[in-house]
């Protein structure tokens, strides 16, 4: 392998990008935009659900139920209603989304029994909210009915010592406040700079051919290696300051606790732009048309990394299959990579499991374009 | 017809001017071509031969000046003139998935050719572009001769009194070309003006007068013999000898010499008079033992010509600046 | 190796295409030091065949060696004496001339104190000495192909591949780019161009006539001329059609053409036919000025030596 001509053509390739707008643009404006887009966009929190209540008793103890509710962070009482036909009523045109509904007999139940049922009715119309929700409202509920236990037994008599009420006292390790915003937003991260390293060098070798260069490249002794090698050059560099720019974003603006070391980022964002830019290269080397090439760059980069990575669908609730073929998926290991730095604080030994997928992604993608290129026209 | 109206020049371009921005792709063009008249536009790639053509077509607003086609004023009225007109564009501009038939058709009903003509005309075309019996072929399947003719048979479908070819016979075999001027011809002794576009320099010969172009001026216009007897300012000699750089550096010298350059294994020597240096080279280049084994006169390329007349034409520019 | 080897040695190439067959059975040879000419109209297979001398195609059958080495099996080691300019602009647009030139010096790992040197004495030779700083994109056609060429000679080839360079390109550019091709022959390169301007053939040493994917003929453009069937016969008339059906009719004649102020036409013996032609045209009272033998050009051969059969296929 020839330095010089490795570097003739990493130059010109600098030249070609810093001269084309559309380049530049994709690789600035692209993840500025994502990042904030997304980084806003999405949420998986849920905080102040609107709730109606339906109080059929009008008791104490029922009353006691609402403020839980009212006092809890997830929950805003929107409206108490006085019928089944109002709560309908306020369900279907999006007053709430969730309705608490006390019986009359719940008192009476509670006292004679010692059970008693709440009824919730929600609307499942979009079943993530409805679930999540229906979560919290069974831990609200599940509170207060500790409490309701307590004091029935101190009315018994019998002494509040001598009972040890099991409570369940979590603790949330490294993401304390459930913040969804937390692990999303270096999960985006990844997305983002899968899609942009990808698309930048689909459209090195294909536009070559396009444009005619290619012909007369090829009757040069110049070695696929080299080319290889001397495009990437450029592309490495504006992806790391891509990745900069984005985690600087996603540790300063979106304040997602930072607890690893910078070198442990750079790093491994280094390995991961190594595995998704050779995937541009190699797709821009096996189709010839830019237009194909930058297309195929973006399902093959985009969907998976967005379904499949653990971006947002955590990969141990999919099917035992699909977790299977995630471990092809370079980006999961990305992910996972950042998550741990970010918020864990992980270093390079703790992360030597997903570090060796992406060398050994990388250096497979690589070989793989190195040896497809071929120096001829047919 | 009374005399007149045959004398009536049907193309006429006064001082025309194009710009695109800053540059300048027509410059003050004026010409006339008068009826059953082929005028050749020569020059390279980039001269503005085209935005010519497609001034005259009405496809392009000039910056200045004016275009009569037909004396129909082209810049005012573009739409009537291109019922007068057919235009054949660099390239053929045929329907390559449509068969021979189907793209007569086609053009038949843009031009809005008369149902009853139609067939007649179709037959016609047909039989210049010699596709009897191959009506049903696909036209990408047809080479380029063939596609050629074809398009010049869609151009002439409703019988326009002027056609603008351009670069028709770009890419095309030389037998081709030939026979393809040949219906030229033909047509222009029907009383057709044509204006056809060229960068193989010696298509001029064919033409009744040609017209040189480059970058976006007509340096020169006439018929092939008066370009090539007035605008080299001598003749051209052909030499052929042993030593081809040493000659070359004598003659550079030798009197009556004008210029002198390689051209292949021989030398082109332009001299101020034929006979006289006939008599006199010979001789000259003898005594320093460069003695010529071939010398004779020879006919200019069209090429020589464009070369001499750029030359006088940049010593013009640069007086002009 | 004796200086008399060939330095390009072309054996029954054939190439194939989809449907058509490009190159069928293709052989010649260039000699060291000569500029030799692939002539023929578009679809003779000219560029293919540059292409696989070039080695960045690979031909279905056949050898070729150039320098010594099979370009077929080992085109890597041919390239390293090649250059090749292809026919479409193959330069980067968005560089200037001086990048690109400098570009292809770093790829044949010229040594920047040449590089600069020649390349100053190509621009020089090119009238482009004041555009180096200019985007090869806003270059014209022919300044462009002269920038084509300079960055094709930075290294210094034994071998220049020229697929169609002149075509399109303005006079002038075009006697620059002779000029520059003469003073590499007298340095000893080797130059092979492919031209469809049979007139341009005349420029070369030697030339090949293609058609059809074959060799119709190789010889000197000297021996070409007077291998013509025939002469050719100069009228010159203000009435070419009425002179043209007027002897179309007599044997021995074949391949009338119009032109500007005559016509042109073939016969198989000019001692015999000039009599009778003058004969006919005055038989037919068209009015002529001329009529005599004049010299053919390579058109005009080469449509002959194709005969009637040569008729559009």
């Amino acid at each position: 392998m020839k330095w010089h001509r490795l570097k003739a053509i990493a130059v010109k390739e600098v030249l070609q990008i810093w001269r084309d707008p559309r380049s530049l643009m994709i690789a600035l404006l692209l993840p500025f935009t994502q990042m904030f887009l997304l980084g806003y966009g999405v949420n998986l929190d849920l905080k102040h659900l609107p709730v109606c209540t339906f109080d059929r008793e009008g008791s104490q103890l029922s009353q006691a139920l609402f403020k839980h509710f009212q006092a809890s962070q997830y929950f805003t009482i929107a409206r108490n209603v006085t019928s089944y036909a109002e709560l309908t009523a306020a369900i279907d045109d999006a007053t709430c989304g969730f309705a608490i509904v006390v019986p009359p007999d719940f008192s009476e139940r509670l006292n004679d029994t010692g059970s008693a049922l709440v009824q919730a009715i929600l609307d499942a119309s979009d079943d993530n909210t409805a679930n999540l929700a229906l979560g919290y409202a069974t831990a609200v509920v599940t509170g207060y009915s500790a409490n309701v236990q307590l004091h029935w037994l101190d009315r018994q008599g019998r002494p509040l010592q001598q009972i040890e009420p099991m409570v369940v006292q979590s603790r949330v390790w490294f993401n304390e406040d459930l913040e969804s915003r937390n692990f999303i937003i270096p999960g985006l991260v990844a997305v983002i700079m899968a899609l942009v390293g990808a698309q930048l060098t689909s459209l090195t070798i294909a536009r070559e051919w396009e444009r005619g260069t290619m012909e007369l490249l090829v009757s040069t002794p110049v070695k696929p290696v080299e080319l290889m090698f001397g495009k990437l050059a450029p592309y490495l560099v504006l992806g790391w300051l891509d990745a900069a720019f984005c985690l600087a974003i996603a540790a300063l603006w979106f304040a997602v606790p930072f607890r690893g070391t910078l070198f442990t980022l750079f790093f491994t964002t280094t390995l991961f732009l190594m595995v998704v830019l050779s995937i541009g290269y190699l797709l821009s080397v096996l189709i010839r048309s830019q237009v194909g090439a930058s297309q195929v760059a973006l399902v093959v980069t985009m969907l998976p990394t967005v379904l499949l990575s653990g971006y947002v669908f955590p990969i141990d609730q999919m099917p035992t299959v699909v977790q299977d073929i995630t471990y092809l998926l370079y980006s999961r290991y990305y992910v996972t990579i950042l998550k741990a730095v970010f918020l864990k604080g992980s270093g390079i030994p703790e992360l030597m499991t997903p570090i060796l997928f992406l060398v050994v992604y990388a250096a497979a993608v690589m070989v793989l374009a190195a040896r497809s290129f071929r120096k001829r026209l047919d | 017809m009374n005399g007149s109206q045959n004398a009536e020049p049907q193309i006429v371009a006064e001082d025309l001017v194009k710009r695109f921005g800053s540059f300048v792709a027509v410059d003050h063009v004026s010409f006339r071509v008068g009826r059953g008249e082929i005028l050749g536009f020569l020059g390279p790639n980039g001269a503005g031969k085209s935005t010519i053509i497609r001034i005259l077509c009405g496809l392009l607003r000039p910056s200045a000046g004016r275009a009569l086609v037909a004396g129909i004023d082209v810049a005012r009225d573009p739409e009537r003139v291109r019922e007068r007109i057919g235009y054949m564009s660099q390239k053929f501009s045929l329907y390559r998935d449509l068969n021979v038939e189907e793209n007569l058709k086609f053009f038949g009903g843009i031009y809005r050719v008369p149902r009853a003509e139609l067939a007649e005309r179709m037959r016609f075309a047909i039989d210049m572009a010699g596709l009897g019996g191959r009506e049903h072929a696909l036209v990408s399947n047809l080479a380029g001769g063939w596609q050629q003719r074809l398009a010049l048979g869609c151009a002439v479908l409703h019988r326009p009194p002027i056609l603008f070819l351009d670069e028709p016979t770009s890419g095309v075999e030389p037998a081709s070309r030939r026979r393809f001027w040949d219906l030229i011809h033909a047509l222009a002794a029907d009383g057709v003006s044509i204006l056809v576009s060229t960068h193989y320099m010696d298509e001029a010969e064919y033409c009744h007068r040609a017209a040189l172009i480059n970058r976006g001026r007509l340096i020169a216009i006439g018929s092939p013999e008066e370009l090539k007897s007035t605008a080299l300012g001598g003749d051209l000699l052909l030499l052929e000898c042993d030593a081809l750089g040493a000659t070359l550096a004598v003659l550079q010298q030798a009197p009556g010499v004008i210029d002198c350059s390689v051209f292949g294994d021989s030398l082109h020597v332009l001299v101020d008079n034929a006979e006289r240096s006939l008599r006199e080279l010979p001789d000259y280049l003898a005594q320093k033992n460069l003695p010529p084994t071939r010398l004779a006169r020879i006919h200019p390329s069209f090429e020589d010509v464009f070369v001499q007349l750029i030359a006088v034409d940049s010593a013009e520019r640069r007086a002009a600046a | 190796m004796n200086a008399a080897t060939p330095i390009v040695a072309a054996e029954a190439l054939t190439k194939r295409f989809a449907e058509s067959v490009a190159v069928n059975g293709l052989t010649f040879s260039v000699d060291r030091g000569e500029i030799f000419g692939l002539v023929g109209p578009d679809g003779a297979g000219k560029t293919t065949t540059m292409r696989m001398l070039a080695g960045v195609l690979s031909p279905d059958a056949g050898s070729i060696v150039v320098d010594s080495v099979d370009v077929v099996a080992d085109p890597e080691a041919a390239k390293q004496h090649i250059s090749y300019m292809p026919q479409r602009f193959g330069l980067y647009e968005d560089l200037t001339v001086d990048e690109n030139i400098r570009f292809y010096a770093d790829l044949f790992e010229v040594p920047s104190v040449l590089r600069e040197e020649r390349a100053a004495r190509l621009l020089a030779a090119s009238g482009m000495s004041q555009f180096r700083a200019r985007l090869a994109g806003q270059l014209s056609g022919g300044m462009k192909q002269k920038l084509g060429l300079t960055c094709a000679l930075v290294h210094t080839p034994r071998v220049v591949l020229l697929d169609e360079p002149t075509t399109g390109v303005d006079p002038v550019s075009r006697r620059d780019f002779w000029r520059i091709l003469y003073g590499l022959r007298d340095e000893g390169v080797t130059i092979l161009i492919s031209t469809a301007y049979l007139d341009e053939a005349e420029r070369c040493n030697r030339l090949a006539l293609l058609h059809g994917g074959r060799v119709l003929y190789c010889d000197t453009p000297v021996a070409l001329k007077r291998h013509m069937p025939g002469a050719l016969i100069v009228i010159t008339s203000s009435a070419g059609r009425k002179a043209r059906a007027a002897i179309a009719g007599i044997a021995g004649v074949s391949n009338v053409i119009l032109v500007g102020d005559g016509i042109h036409a073939v016969v198989n013996d000019a001692r015999l036919r000039i009599p009778e032609l003058r004969q006919a045209l005055e038989t037919n009272d068209v009015p002529f000025s001329g009529i005599a033998v004049g010299e053919p050009s390579i058109e005009d051969v080469f449509v002959a030596l194709l005969g009637n059969a040569g008729a559009p296929r």
